[in-house]
């Protein structure tokens, strides 16, 4: 126990003194995060939209204003039927267009649901998404400002249905904000402990190590611990950072947000040191977080395409993705704001992971030098 | 007046407060095998690296082929040539490609390097190695053909940067010889060295202080002025002043 | 004959195609001395390893503090103090830090041997918060030897210590070795540098991953088994040529500003060789007989 400590001691003297590498820990993040922030939020300014107005009456006409109030979206023409909306999409003229049901006024002072359908240009579906979610909650804000005007009890249902054009599974693409997020965190997680132990082989300290009665167990532990506590701070900040830059809500406990992105973290620097163990070198190491772990993780974990959509193996491929299990707790967390009982399983596949890798790591540790 | 070819005047480096070369002046002649002794740390690879135009002096002046090296660094690393014990050769490479590598840097003509390629695999005995790679050959015949690639288009100076480090006795007597060779046909060869019996093979040797160039004459002459047996003993005897 | 401390027997390390040790046998006493002394390439770096445990031989059995690195390994560990020939400690930590982390690595602590490492504690004290990466080559190996025998081993390896250090640093290194000694620890030390051999107890010289020779020093320039002849003139180029074009001539290499010079065996024959030279009219000619030095028994073993 005490060389455990005095290994952990020597681990944040190193980190203090490498103000670079603290640096890019924890700006690189921030920087990318920021980047995919202000890209998409560009993407949702002034989008051109269309208008099928079947039932052209006051209610109609007042949608349409709140719809164009915000700067969000502008106004890009009439069209008389809706199947016109592909030509216009095509043309590039508009983005989106909201179609009236006929009777969308009488039904809507009649206490029925008003029928909307929102066609959306899916060609790039995070921007289809972010409009998505934008339109629905126009509507919503709309009618329930009416309502409560009119003092209704019972909030009028109104379900409007959308159709994406050109992408229409887009059952996923809610997550890429989260994604992004759980990605850029495992990377930079398992980089710093499989950086750090790549480069004790580099600078030849880990000879010196290796000669001492040091156990496997004790520098594993001891590189784990130190960066446990940098990564949790890093995902605090990616977090909040999601929260400030993209308006991702925490609806549910953030106690259990910070357990479990904990959990997570532990995952992403036992696969660091993991893969360090094969590796002789920090080029090596940097070689496998990038195509191990970045692009995997990006393709298969779900956020990107739709793991319903993948062939067998490549789903099979993707249960061994931690991001994957992370990203579906992270949206029932933030997104739905449900609690442990709808995400154990996945709970319990990341603690069997972070288990197992540790494991590995120190079975796989050589206690020899490679030759 | 002796044709100099390395003169440096009150050359210095400083990295921020720490003087790593602090105003040294000296002469090196043409055709002299100059040794340049010191300690680690005491500042020869900085003043080395000046020399031969790798790092910017922070004060002072050096000439070194008759060009200075503030202004003209590119026409100074074209007339010398360089080998370090750590860096020389593609080891990934053949013998011949190393050649012709190091001789198409210096932008000689495919027919010149040819023609010498010949006569210098001719002078090493190395013919029938010509194809193998350099990582496969043995040390000290590595470092025979490092220090030929060196001199390959002809420098009016080599710089030996350690050359004969962790190599076997007979190896490096043979690497000895080589040097006396060149420098019999006018070569200026200036070499660092820790192995201090190396020290008595220059025309004159330079021992550098923490910076500061504290003796600088002909070994017999060192060995005089400080009366020591052996430059091992000046060597001390300076270190400890 | 005190306790063998290190006994290795027909070690054999081969890498691919490359014999890197043959058939290496030697034995260490407690409180002795001992020198692999050889050129790089001739194999120390791999016979260190094999002691240190770090890697397997292909074949040969090894010993050390009385227990085998290939079955023993934690036991070895904790009784061995190695060093490895590049400099291996944490350059971005300080002096004090470093002591400190291996102290705790061995479960000790400075104070608890600080009687061991004082004399060579004192000397880098005052360098005690620079990082050791900012300290010059001698400093840092005495930071090194400092942190190989914080924990009292029994068995010290050294892989090239004094390589690239400057002679006052490895004067002074050696001298802390000698004083090792007394205290009872086995020291192993490899060097490429010949002069150094003097100052072992007994070494082992040391050419393409074999051993040419186990004996004390003196006793091997004793054995030296030729007359060794030194020369020089004013113009040494010159003479070391006509000296190897000399019919009866063995061999002739510059040894600093001597030329050592042997004849054949049966052609010894000081004054022929005179008359020789002077018919070549070279100045200041001195000829004298001398004691030959290791670097002469390795040149001669090794052609």
């Amino acid at each position: 126990m005490k060389r455990l400590l005095a290994f952990i001691q020597k681990e944040v003297w190193h980190i203090l003194r490498d103000f670079r590498t603290l640096v890019v820990v924890f700006g690189l993040p921030v920087i990318q995060v920021l980047i995919f922030g202000f890209a998409i939020r560009n993407e949702v300014e002034n989008v051109p939209v269309v208008f099928c107005d079947k039932s052209g009456d006051a209610v109609t006409q007042a949608v349409i204003s709140k719809v164009l109030a915000g700067g969000n979206f502008v106004y890009a023409g009439n069209i008389s039927r809706e199947e016109a909306a592909v030509e216009v999409f095509r043309r590039g003229e508009a983005k989106a267009a909201v179609v009236f049901g006929s009777d969308f006024g009488k039904r809507y002072h009649g206490g029925e649901s008003p029928q909307v359908q929102f066609l959306i240009d899916a060609s790039d579906p995070n921007t289809a998404t972010t409009i998505r979610n934008y339109l629905t909650g126009i509507l919503k804000g709309f009618l329930k400002q009416k309502q409560e005007e009119k003092g209704l009890q019972n909030p009028m249902l109104m379900v409007p249905e959308v159709r994406m054009l050109y992408n229409e599974s887009l059952s996923s693409a809610k997550l890429f904000v989260p994604g992004i997020l759980v990605v850029i965190l495992l990377v930079v997680s398992a980089m710093i402990t499989s950086l750090s132990l790549t480069r004790e082989k580099e600078i030849g300290t880990m000879e010196v190590l290796l000669a001492s009665p040091l156990r496997p167990w004790t520098i594993i532990l001891g590189k784990l611990a130190p960066y446990l506590l940098i990564s949790f701070f890093n995902a605090c900040v990616i977090l909040a950072l999601g929260f400030v830059v993209f308006n991702v809500p925490v609806k549910g406990s953030l106690g259990l947000l910070f357990a479990e992105s904990l959990l997570f973290v532990l995952v992403a620097l036992a696969l660091g040191v993991f893969l360090s163990t094969t590796s002789r070198s920090q080029q090596e190491a940097l070689m496998k977080s990038l195509f191990a772990l970045l692009m995997p993780s990006i393709l298969l974990s779900g956020f990107l395409f739709p793991i319903a959509n993948m062939p067998l193996p490549l789903q099979a491929l993707s249960t061994l993705m931690p991001a994957r299990w992370f990203i579906v707790i992270l949206r029932a967390i933030m997104l739905q704001g449900t609690g442990i009982e709808a995400f154990w399983q996945e709970t319990l596949i990341l603690a069997a992971m972070a288990v197992l890798l540790v494991a590995a790591s120190i079975k796989k540790f050589k206690i020899r030098l490679e030759e | 007046m002796a044709d100099y070819v390395i003169q440096a005047e009150s050359l210095s480096k400083h990295f921020g407060k720490f003087k790593a070369v602090d105003s040294i002046s000296f002469e090196v002649k043409a055709g002299e095998i100059f040794g340049f002794l010191g300690a680690n740390g005491a500042g020869k690879t900085t003043a080395m690296r000046m020399l031969t135009g790798l790092s910017y002096p922070t004060s002072g002046q050096a000439k070194v082929a008759g060009f200075d090296v503030r202004k003209h660094p590119e026409d100074i690393r074209r007339n010398i040539g360089y080998m370090s014990q750590k860096f020389s050769l593609y080891e990934d490479l053949t013998v011949r490609e190393n050649i012709r590598f190091f001789g198409g840097i210096y932008r000689m003509s495919d027919a010149a390097i040819e023609r010498k390629c010949r006569e210098l695999l001719r002078g090493l005995q190395l013919e029938s190695e010509a194809g193998q790679l350099v990582g496969s050959l043995p040390l000290g015949w590595k470092q025979k053909l490092a220090f030929s690639v060196a001199v390959f288009h002809d420098p009016k100076i080599v710089f030996l940067d350690e050359p004969t480090g962790g190599v076997d006795p007979v190896t490096r007597r043979l690497f000895w010889d080589m040097i006396y060779q060149k420098a019999s046909g006018g070569l200026t060869v200036f070499v660092t060295t820790h192995y201090m019996d190396e020290a008595e093979y220059c025309d004159r040797v330079s021992i550098m202080v923490d910076g500061r160039i504290e003796a600088l004459d002909s070994p017999k002459a060192l060995k005089k002025k400080y009366s020591s047996q052996t430059m091992d003993e000046v060597f001390l005897k300076l270190a400890r002043q | 004959m005190g306790k063998i401390n290190v006994k290795a027997e027909g070690l054999e390390k081969n890498y691919g195609k490359v014999q890197a040790v043959r058939s290496v046998s030697f034995e260490v006493e407690e409180g002795e001395l001992f020198g692999l002394i050889g050129p790089d390439g001739a194999g120390k770096t791999s016979i260190f390893r094999m002691l240190a445990s770090l890697i397997l031989p292909d074949s040969g059995t090894v010993r050390v503090a009385g227990f085998d690195p290939v079955k023993q390994y934690q036991d070895v560990r904790r009784r061995i103090g190695y060093m490895p020939g590049r400099f291996s400690l944490y350059q971005d930590l300080s002096v004090e830090e470093n002591v400190q982390f291996f102290a705790s690595v061995f479960g000790t602590s400075l104070s608890e041997n600080y009687e061991l490492v004082a004399d060579i504690y004192r000397q880098i004290e005052p360098f005690r918060d620079r990082k050791a990466g900012a300290l010059s080559g001698g400093m840092k190996q005495k930071l090194a030897l400092c942190c190989a025998l914080i924990h009292k081993p029994e068995v010290l390896l050294l892989d090239e210590p004094t390589t690239g250090v400057d002679p006052v640093s490895r004067k002074e290194f050696w001298q802390m070795l000698k004083r090792l000694k007394t205290k009872g620890i086995s020291v192993v030390v490899s060097t490429p540098y010949m002069d150094e051999a003097g100052l072992c107890d007994r070494i082992a010289l040391i050419q393409k991953g074999k051993i040419l020779r186990i004996d004390a020093p003196e006793r091997i320039s004793e054995s030296f088994p030729f007359g060794l002849w030194l020369l020089r003139a004013r113009e040494m180029f010159a003479l070391l040529t006509s000296l190897r074009k000399y019919p009866h001539a063995q061999s002739a290499y510059s040894f600093g500003e001597d030329i050592h010079f042997v004849f054949q065996k049966g052609k010894e024959n000081p004054e022929a060789l005179k008359e020789y030279l002077q018919g070549l009219a070279f100045k200041d000619l001195e000829i004298r007989e001398g004691k030959p030095t290791i670097e002469d028994c390795f040149m001669a073993m090794d052609s």
